[in-house]
């Protein structure tokens, strides 16, 4: 199928392309890397009237470093992530993420910002940012805000971006060297979406740990405190006392009904929290 | 392997001459054909699986740009009836008259300049349907009382057949072993669909439409009776084919729709099919369901095989194969290649609302395969045998070829025993049966998995005279021409959409003119420009236009020899033609020269000089025409994860028979390409359908294709008997390579699993599937515990 017809706009600056989704209303749509817009407009699934094409401004494109995190623009692409040229919040932990994400030639053009502003509860930004903490920031008619991912995932394929607003940065907090990231998705082939996925940022040197389940349908399920899921306490040996029944009943009381469906989701977590313990390789250290 | 002939004859592992121009992109398909004034067509189709129409409403404003069948004057609907006694006939509107019985069927055709914007038409035509109950499962459908499809027939079947051959010999066989086994719906898939370029050409008085076709001359046939022009009036080009697979063998409501459409409007009309049409609308194949039973002893010797096969047909009767191509082959090559005294197959090929059947690389063996093979791996783990042991008690021996097995089916040689032990030996099965005891340490399954077909080719008229079809293949005939300057060209009936033909069939010429490969050209895809041929399909040209090459040649041999023999002044009968010379007593001239003179020289020819020229159209069907035999053992060793239903091949080998082998490079390509789709069938690929009839796959990212990661480089070991029908002794072997997998793959994962108590009769494996009855089986432990 081919699109049907619209309207494209490639402002140069946040400003004007605040002001003119802002003129589009309901009938217009940001368009960054196209990855996912592109196949939908062309299936007609997606009929906007204008599409505000955020490529030409290069403010999207910057990485800024500071203290306690990273905040990228919304137009970095998985490919720099993948390929270093934007720096990671720790080692090897965005990077692993972007390299996974579907295909190459998506991952050389799809970007963060579009990724997160699509809302697929399977992509790997809406999870695996959501459980190391990240914030989104966001421009719009009112001016800037700024949302942590939970308050921004406002359902499947929705977001808290009211109309005219544009999420052009997310803030990653860095990781800290005690800390060791898992993330584990379980796809039928690769570069498939996920059909489940499970990730832990755990740092036994605080004893804190988030853990996470995500392509659930909504959006990702984020233990903010995972220690239910280790007895109770997170150390270096956290993952040999990983609770299937504690991630179950999360998910149960997240409504998810499907048996199977559950067992996977449990079984893709509880390989994130190994993964993630066998990435201490002193445990003296760590512990 | 027999050493080549020659350098670049029959044997010799040739790169393909195609792939110069394919891998550099600068192949000519449908969507790169431009043509002044061209329309691009879009169509209204069916949002509903089953529905009465009870009117189109086509905007004021769009009125002779938009058209419905009301506006189809003189054209028929599309029938494909089988002789076969009791099938019922479906006629199928090119465009959708009365009601609508598949999601996707053509209702108007939108012409305009872009695709985009007869998009934009076809979005504004409304439709007025009334929606009724629609059969997605064909089960559903053979049952009385159920929704009917075509009303006037009473019932949804198109065709029921029974074959018993002493059935009732087997009941007291001391095992038997019963399973229900399916194949899913899937899409062909070829990485380029559909597409139709037509205009009229007022010179020639003729519609010449440019149409990704493996059968050019039935595709003529099929539009002349559709839309009542005279063959001679129908030109059919089919340029470069990005790979057919059987979809490419159909007569589409598309190709009829635009044949009046060009004439109608009087410009160059287009349709590319795109991806969602291919899947929801056209491309389907392969549904099907089995009850079967094996009666056997207990050392594995088989007494019989009970079946009770449904082939999931869909709305119509697809042309020229019919609706029942699949279900009625099922019955008579359910056995395979096993010699068994008892046999029933009772078959149904049901009517639903989902597309039409078509065709598929394998056609119904993949299916009578997997369910063979798979049960008797379960006979097996019921004997307690390894599933090795079963097959080598009741394959055809060696010294029993040339053989009629139980439906008569004539095999021409082979040793199936030794391909099995070759593939074995090959996939070590010994260490990974004792890997599999040790257990591996990340808690994933090792399974170990057979299967072996056998793949009857270039089958013809003796077989497909019975089944009544528009189309039977007889003698193929080959053009064989030098031209002036002795270069050589070939003229086909069929067409390659991939296999290699310009480069094998150049290689057959070689092998008997000595001219070299570089200066021979194919020329095919046209049917201006070549004999009649019913195509490419049931793995048969390199059989049947390599023997029609082959005989083609070996009459302009004699041509040649004869003008040589003239120029050298000697007597025929003392020259030879050897390596692109003509040789005599005391002197040679090459082809080169004869053509030259020929052509360019007559005068120093004498006058009693044999007239017929340089140029040659020969007829060819090999000695018996009821099919080569070739046939191949699958192994696959696989790592099964338990509780995600994750499944990684970790080694694949293939020892195949394909007679005397033209080209063994392209061989292997076949090989590989069948295996990939193989492994489509076996673990990713099917369409689905909700309760009314929905398809619920519309793009990739549903319908799942195997990718590079997802195909190993198999094993390809070659046994190479020759057909003693055949000239050279090959043997057709572009379909086998997806008929195995299935099978071997599932008999694999099903020996991983087995311990735990589960097995999978289903195809595709999913990892969903494989979770359930894992999950399942802990559950009832627990509950007996």
């Amino acid at each position: 199928m081919k699109p049907a017809p619209f309207r494209i706009e490639r402002p140069r600056t946040i400003a004007d392309a605040v002001a003119l989704l802002a003129s589009g209303g309901d009938g217009a749509k940001v368009m960054a890397g196209g990855q996912s817009l592109g196949p939908m407009l062309n299936l007609r699934l997606a009929t906007p009237d204008l599409i505000v094409d955020l490529s030409g401004i290069d403010d999207l494109r910057t990485v800024r470093e500071e203290a306690g995190h990273i905040i990228y623009g919304a137009l970095v692409t998985h490919a720099d992530v993948e390929d270093g040229r934007a720096p990671d919040v720790g080692t090897n932990i965005l990077r692993r993420v972007a390299s996974g994400i579907a295909y190459r030639a998506v991952r050389n053009r799809g970007t963060m910002g579009g990724s997160l502003s699509h809302a697929d509860p399977a992509a790997d930004w809406v999870n695996a940012l959501s459980v190391l903490g990240a914030e989104v920031e966001i421009a719009g008619p009112a001016g800037a805000r700024r949302l942590p991912m939970g308050a921004f995932l406002a359902g499947a394929l929705a977001t808290a971006l009211e109309p005219g607003e544009i999420l052009v940065g997310v803030q990653v907090p860095k990781v800290p060297a005690t800390a060791r990231f898992g993330y584990v998705k379980h796809c039928r082939k690769v570069g498939e979406f996920a059909h489940a996925i499970g990730a832990v940022l755990i740092d036994p040197a605080t004893g804190t740990g988030r853990a996470l389940m995500g392509a659930i349908d909504a959006p990702p399920l984020v233990l903010a405190d995972a220690a239910t899921l280790f007895g109770g306490r997170i150390d270096a040996g956290f993952a040999v006392r990983f609770d299937a029944s504690a991630a179950n009943a999360a998910l149960v009381a997240a409504g998810l009904t499907d048996a199977v469906d559950r067992h996977v989701h449990v079984e893709v977590l509880r390989r994130a929290a190994t993964q993630a313990a066998s990435l201490f390789t002193d445990t003296r250290s760590a512990a | 392997m027999s050493e080549p002939r020659s350098q670049e004859g029959v044997g010799a592992r040739l790169p393909r001459k195609e792939d110069d121009r394919l891998m550099r992109g600068r192949g000519q398909f449908i969507a790169d054909i431009r043509m002044a004034g061209m329309q691009d067509v879009a169509f209204v189709r069916s949002p509903l699986a089953h529905a009465r129409i009870r009117a189109i409403h086509v905007p004021e404003d769009l009125k002779g740009r938009v058209f419905t069948a009301a506006d189809l004057d003189g054209v028929k609907p599309i029938r494909a009836v089988s002789g076969l006694p009791g099938f019922k006939v479906s006629e199928q509107p090119v465009l959708a008259t009365g009601k609508v019985r598949q999601v996707g069927e053509l209702i108007a055709m939108c012409v305009a300049d872009t695709r985009a914007e007869a998009e934009d038409m076809a979005a504004r035509v409304e439709l007025d349907l009334e929606e009724l109950p629609a059969l997605h499962d064909m089960l559903d459908a053979r049952k009385p009382g159920a929704t009917l499809v075509h009303e006037h027939w009473g019932d949804n079947v198109f065709l029921e057949s029974l074959v018993n051959i002493n059935i009732e010999a087997a009941f007291d066989a001391p095992v038997k072993v019963s399973r229900t086994i399916s194949t899913a719906r899937q899409c062909m898939a070829p990485i380029e669909g559909r597409g139709t370029v037509v205009h009229f050409d007022h010179r020639t008085d003729q519609l010449v439409v440019h149409t990704a076709s493996q059968m050019p001359h039935i595709v003529r046939s099929g539009l002349s009776e559709c839309l009542g022009l005279e063959e001679g009036q129908i030109r059919i080009i089919s340029p470069d084919v990005g790979g057919g697979f059987g979809y490419k063998a159909i007569l589409l409501s598309e190709d009829v729709c635009l044949g009046w459409l060009t004439r109608k409007i009087g410009r160059p009309v287009r349709w590319l099919e795109d991806r969602r049409e291919h899947l929801t609308a056209s491309a389907n194949c392969r549904e099907h369901h089995y009850e079967i039973t094996l009666y056997a002893e207990r050392d594995g010797t088989l007494r019989g095989i009970d079946c009770e096969a449904s082939v999931d047909s869909g709305a119509y009767s697809a042309y020229p194969f019919s609706a029942c191509l699949e279900a009625a082959q099922v019955a008579s090559i359910l056995p395979g290649p096993y010699d068994f005294p008892s046999y029933r197959c009772r078959t149904w090929s049901v009517a639903t609302n989902k597309c039409p059947i078509l065709p598929y690389r394998g056609v119904a063996r993949t299916g009578v395969c997997f369910a063979l093979e798979v049960a008797l791996d379960a006979l097996a783990a019921e004997l307690g045998l390894a599933p090795e042991v079963v097959r080598l008690k009741n394959l055809v021996r060696p010294e029993q070829m040339p053989f009629d097995n139980i439906t008569n089916k004539h095999f021409d040689s082979g040793n199936y025993p030794e391909a099995l032990r070759q593939a074995l030996d090959a996939i070590k099965a010994d260490a990974v049966r004792t890997r599999q005891l040790a257990g591996e340490p990340d808690g994933r399954r090792i399974g170990l998995g057979l299967s072996i077909y056998c793949e009857q080719a270039a089958h013809g008229t003796s077989v497909y005279s019975g089944w009544g079809i528009p189309m039977v293949p007889g003698h193929e005939q080959a053009g064989a021409r030098l031209t002036p300057d002795g270069g050589l060209e070939l003229r086909i009936g069929a067409h390659s959409h991939g296999q290699g033909l310009e480069t094998t069939l150049a290689q057959v010429a070689h092998e008997i003119l000595g001219m070299p490969v570089a200066r021979t050209r194919l020329v095919h895809g046209d049917t201006a420009m070549t004999p009649y041929s019913t195509g490419s399909w049931g793995s048969r040209v390199m059989v049947m236009a390599g023997g029609a090459v082959a005989t083609a040649c070996t009459e302009l041999a004699e041509r040649i020899r004869r003008i040589g023999a003239h120029m050298l002044q000697a007597r025929p009968e003392d020259v030879r033609l050897e390596a692109g010379r003509v040789i005599g007593p005391s002197g040679d001239v090459t082809i080169q020269q004869v053509a030259h003179t020929w052509y360019r020289r007559p005068q120093d020819l004498p006058a009693d000089v044999d007239p017929h020229g340089l140029e040659v159209t020969a007829g060819y069907k090999p000695v018996r025409d009821s099919g080569t035999f070739s046939y191949a053992a699958h192994a696959v060793v696989v790592a099964v994860d338990p509780d995600l239903g994750e499944v990684e091949i970790l080694d694949y080998a293939i020892v195949e028979d394909g007679g005397t082998l033209v080209n063994p490079m392209v061989v292997d390509g076949q090989i590989i390409g069948g295996l990939a789709q193989g492994i489509g069938t076996a673990l990713y690929e099917e369409m689905a359908f909700d309760a009314s009839g929905q398809p619920l796959a519309s793009t990739l990212a549903d319908y799942l294709l195997p990718g590079a990661p997802e195909v190993p480089m198999p094993f390809i070991g070659h046994m190479e008997t020759p057909s003693p029908y055949t000239k050279f002794g090959v043997k057709g072997i572009g379909e086998g390579g997806a008929i195995a997998p299935p099978a071997a793959i599932a008999n694999a994962i099903n020996d991983a699993l087995r311990p735990l108590g589960a097995e999978m009769l289903r195809s595709p494996v999913t990892p969903r599937r494989i979770v359930e009855q894992v999950l399942a089986v802990r559950a009832s432990e627990r509950s007996a515990a």
